[in-house]
């Protein structure tokens, strides 16, 4: 057992490159791990091309925090959240699950490159 | 198994651990500087060239998943926007004012325009930083005031004590500077209007008191 962590952690920890994806880039793992699937990941960069904060931050509701917003598929479906637009008309609907649900299996949530991150993970982790 | 072996055990373990990462470490350090100046500049920070990297190669997105063939590289849609120094690298306030970019305001109505605000708050500033400039109009192009007030900011002079540690640690502005918005590492966008000289004078005087 013991070993076996060890052997996961050395893989992971050491051939794995640091990240660095795009600065804002919200990983949310609330229940997706527990559910066997990808961690989703939404780019604020893609979005914010798009829509104005405004948009989802106070129309939508979403709160300013990563994980913070207690979202589920059954809520999505039920036009909530990510669901407001993803509905086949705004935009791509949820029948793509592999297109949010992208990250690398067990990545924490997480603001990507935010600040906080970079004082508790600093250069080269 | 009794107590003391395990012990023996783990710490047999951690041994051989700290000797495989390091003699790998060695090796991909050896591998990835063999034609490096080893004295460069900002050696642990990743080149330019490497700056918003493919989706696939980003280390978070899985490159097994089906997702990283059909989202949009980043580095595409960068390419037609304002550069910027921190974050994205991406300018969003210039790429905004010149229409590199048209972000809807509204579901509804896409023809909504935003209610912008044109007011200034300056916020005088201990230490010898230059005052911040805080420009409602900017902000209130991509937000609404409630975003903001009353839980972030209460809107009143004087009544939203804080520091660069609180913002630093994602409070203030650092709800969005520092996480979405440019980062704090940008300090003279928002510390940009020069003390009078008699203000800089004292806290120099103050400083240097023993």
């Amino acid at each position: 057992m013991l070993l076996a962590a060890a052997l996961t952690t050395l893989t992971l920890g050491a051939y794995a490159p640091p990240a660095n994806a795009e600065y804002g880039d919200i990983v949310i793992n609330n229940y997706s791990d527990e559910a066997g699937m990808r961690p989703p990941i939404f780019p604020h960069w893609f979005h914010r091309i798009r829509f104005r904060c405004k948009i989802c931050h106070s129309d939508l509701g979403f709160k300013f925090k990563a994980g913070g917003n207690d979202i589920n598929m059954a809520k999505i479906i039920n036009g909530e959240f990510c669901g407001a637009c993803h509905n086949g008309e705004i935009a791509w609907s949820i029948e793509n699950c592999e297109v949010c649900h992208s990250a690398k299996p067990g990545t924490p949530t997480q603001v990507h490159r935010s600040t906080l991150q970079t004082l508790i993970m600093p250069l080269g982790k | 198994m009794n107590k003391p072996s395990i012990t023996v055990f783990a710490a047999l373990i951690t041994l051989a651990f700290l000797g495989v990462t390091g003699s790998s470490h060695a090796q991909a350090a050896a591998l990835s500087t063999e034609k490096q100046d080893p004295n460069r500049f900002n050696r642990l920070l990743p080149p330019k060239d490497k700056r918003t990297p493919p989706v696939a190669e980003d280390g978070i997105h899985d490159p097994k998943g089906a997702g990283v063939k059909v989202l949009q590289e980043p580095r595409e849609a960068f390419g037609v926007l304002i550069k910027g120094k921190g974050g994205n690298y991406v300018d969003w306030v210039k790429s905004l004012d010149k229409k590199k970019i048209k972000p809807l305001y509204d579901l509804d109505d896409p023809e909504l325009v935003p209610m912008t605000v044109d007011m200034n708050i300056v916020r005088e500033v201990k230490g010898t930083m230059p005052d911040v400039v805080f420009p409602h109009e900017q902000h209130t192009q991509w937000l609404e005031c409630a975003n903001c007030h009353p839980a972030i900011f209460i809107p009143q002079k004087g009544a939203n004590p804080m520091s660069m540690v609180d913002i630093m640690l994602g409070n203030k502005c650092g709800v969005c500077h520092g996480t979405v918005a440019f980062p704090v590492t940008e300090c003279r966008r928002c510390h940009s209007k020069a003390k009078p000289m008699k203000a800089r004078q004292k806290v120099s005087a103050k400083s240097t008191r023993k």
